[in-house]
């Protein structure tokens, strides 16, 4: 499996795709950080930076990997390997060139230029949303055989995650205003990975205090060991989940 | 001119030493406890105290005297009693070691307290440890000058205001340094004063705090890091030159609150990193002029009760929000500030942006009717909002507006 992993990575990183994601990473931060004088400054933009091109980069790239390396997958079936390690491997190494290349492109500049707690924050924020937006990405090209219907799904699912359904938090929240909502709100904001990584991160800059009750209540939970442990849980499900069901969908699918 | 200057000092001074006398306390002199010089001077006379501990309950100065302390001499209240007590006009108390007044709910002691009296001069002293530092009531023309005030309290109910001055006239407050008192100043019916030069931080609750004070100055202070900043409410005719506010971080902290005020100049004052720079309640005829506001949550939040506030000239450079507003009524005027998230141009060259500029975003507008859309800050979604909203205003009330924005940044 190791093996595959591997031969999975080379083949990601040979493609190209990923060498100008990490290059367009690197540059939007690199510029971010020489621009903005002030750190919380340059770590909202990059935050804003991330929860767009992360998730849109993943969905999209790893549901065309798959579309497009189907001669490869038929070739490996026909190996005696299980389709699970197969599936699995495909996954991985996938996943682990877009870290890679994430790494480089925006957590050496955020290493440098951010206190480390909060770099650490936003790469370990970024990479979840990687594996989760990838897992959406192989969910949808192992659930839709053709291609431009596949792409297109993954366009809308990224679409509803990165605008969609934070227009139905603010139309709940205005629909609620009579009530005490802060703490369902948490809850809503499990319903999204990005929204969960950017209150995440959110949380540790002082703007924080902006958030006024609201966000004494969300550093209450959030701030708290228990808080951060089950938010870690919630976006590794949000990653597990979607890939799981992709898996399940490739082992049972006549190719 | 050396030599007439001593003859005329020698001439004027003369008259003076065949009157007053000069007693001296100290442990190598005959008289050990101040106490005792208290007691013996006459009015006029100079008490000189050397330096070293004195613990005698509360002092009460009830003649003219000028009381000099050499090298501080400390005045112990031993946490039971006032430690000095100003009961008669024109006394000067210069170069004393304050601490550790008694503490109690109904009468405020403090460490050095000035009953019902005029032309008092307090300066050079620290203070440190008491209940209040430096309370006045009822005291006109007095002097606070050069003292540096320290508490260390924790609970606001526990601790006192660093100078606390109370239906006074005409005081001087220059050059104090006031830390981790409840309020570090603190005017309640005090008029025709000057506040100058005070630096003001670390405090529990507010930096400076006004209240029915009417037709006074502060000039060139520094607030910093107070609980909840400077707090500014049912007065008139205040004006606030050159004065810093900076640090004052947290859910309910402001740069400065104003609250039913009216006729003030805010000018040449600067705000940095404070969650709401300025907050405006039922405040009229105020103009903000030549203020910068760098880096804060708000910069200005003006509520719908706000009447003729002219915002003028000032730097508006990297805060969340610029402005922000409660209603949809606008009766300020905004003309020829600087805003940094302007993006207009300018094709006269006058340096003047050619179209006007809506400090207002749509977002403000959604945080002040629903604090908790601030969830959604920094989000894809309410960015595009932002952005689709200031193409065509609709939400935004449109007069809310700058019609001639500033290209570059005015210089102060």
């Amino acid at each position: 499996m190791i093996k595959m992993i591997q031969l999975v990575m080379l083949d990601v990183v040979k493609n190209r795709t990923v060498l100008a994601y990490l290059l367009l990473l690197s540059t939007l931060s690199w510029s971010v950080f020489f621009l903005e004088d002030s750190s919380t400054k340059g770590t909202l933009t990059l935050l804003n930076l991330m929860l767009l091109m992360i998730p849109l980069v993943s969905i999209i790239f790893s549901s065309i990997y798959i579309y497009n390396s189907s001669e490869f997958i038929y070739l490996l079936v026909s190996q005696p390997v299980s389709r699970k390690t197969i599936w699995i491997s495909l996954y991985l190494g996938s996943v682990s060139a877009l870290i890679v290349a994430l790494f480089i492109g925006l957590g050496i500049p955020a290493l440098l230029y951010l206190p480390l707690s909060i770099a650490l924050y936003l790469i370990s924020v970024g990479i979840a949303i990687t594996a989760t937006f990838s897992s959406f990405g192989f969910l949808v090209a192992s659930a839709f055989r053709d291609k431009a219907k596949g792409i297109g799904v993954s366009i809308l699912l990224w679409l509803f995650f990165a605008i969609l359904f934070d227009g139905i938090i603010l139309l709940l929240i205005f629909q609620f205003s009579a009530y005490p909502i802060e703490k369902a709100m948490i809850v809503v904001s499990m319903f999204s990975p990005l929204d969960l990584a950017r209150i995440l991160v959110l949380i540790q800059l002082d703007v924080a205090s902006l958030l006024g009750y609201t966000g004494a209540i969300f550093q209450l939970f959030f701030g708290t060991k228990l808080g951060t442990i089950i938010s870690a849980i919630v976006l590794l499900l949000w990653a597990v989940i979607p890939f799981l069901l992709s898996l399940k969908i490739f082992t049972k699918r006549d190719l | 001119m050396p030599c007439r200057a001593a003859y005329v000092c020698i001439v004027i001074l003369t008259p003076l030493s065949l009157f007053a006398t000069i007693w001296n306390v100290g442990t190598t002199y005959k008289l050990k406890k101040v106490h005792a010089a208290l007691e013996l001077a006459q009015s006029g006379d100079t008490i000189i105290v050397q330096s070293g501990l004195y613990t005698e309950g509360t002092l009460t100065i009830n003649k003219k005297l000028v009381l000099i302390g050499i090298n501080y001499p400390v005045l112990d209240g031993e946490k039971k009693a006032e430690v000095v007590s100003i009961k008669h006009d024109s006394v000067v108390f210069n170069g004393f070691r304050v601490q550790r007044s008694g503490y109690a709910t109904l009468d405020d002691p403090g460490g050095i307290k000035v009953y019902n009296s005029n032309n008092v001069a307090i300066i050079n002293n620290d203070l440190y440890d008491n209940f209040f530092g430096i309370y006045i009531q009822y005291g006109k023309h007095c002097r606070i000058q050069n003292n540096k005030i320290k508490s260390l309290g924790k609970d606001e109910q526990a601790i006192g205001n660093g100078i606390h001055c109370w239906k006074s006239d005409s005081l001087l407050i220059i050059g104090n340094k006031i830390q981790g008192h409840r309020d570090g100043i603190y005017f309640e019916f005090v008029t025709h004063s000057l506040i100058w030069r005070n630096q003001s931080e670390k405090n529990i609750r507010y930096g400076l705090h006004f209240m029915f004070s009417n037709n006074d100055t502060y000039v060139t202070n520094t607030f910093n890091n107070n609980g909840a900043g400077v707090a500014v409410m049912f007065s008139h005719k205040v004006n606030m030159f050159n004065n810093t506010f900076s640090n004052n971080w947290g859910d309910a902290a402001y740069g400065i609150l104003l609250k039913e005020i009216s006729d003030c100049v805010m000018q040449g004052n600067r705000f940095t990193s404070n969650t709401i720079a300025v907050y405006m309640e039922g405040t009229n005829r105020i103009k903000i002029y030549k203020c910068v506001f760098q880096n804060n949550g708000w910069g200005l939040k003006i509520q719908a009760s706000c009447m003729d506030n002219s915002i003028e000239l000032n730097n508006f450079l990297s805060n969340t929000f610029d402005v922000s507003t409660n209603g949809s009524l606008v009766l300020n005027t905004f003309s020829n500030n600087y805003w940094d998230k302007y993006n207009g141009y300018d094709l006269n060259k006058d340096k003047i942006g050619d179209i006007p500029f809506h400090p207002l975003s749509l977002f403000a507008v959604l945080v002040e009717q629903n604090n908790p859309v601030m969830l959604l800050y920094q989000s894809l979604f309410t960015v595009l909002l932002d952005k689709s909203e200031k193409l065509i205003p609709s939400l935004t009330p449109d007069n809310f507006i700058d019609e001639s924005p500033r290209m570059l940044k005015i210089v102060l």
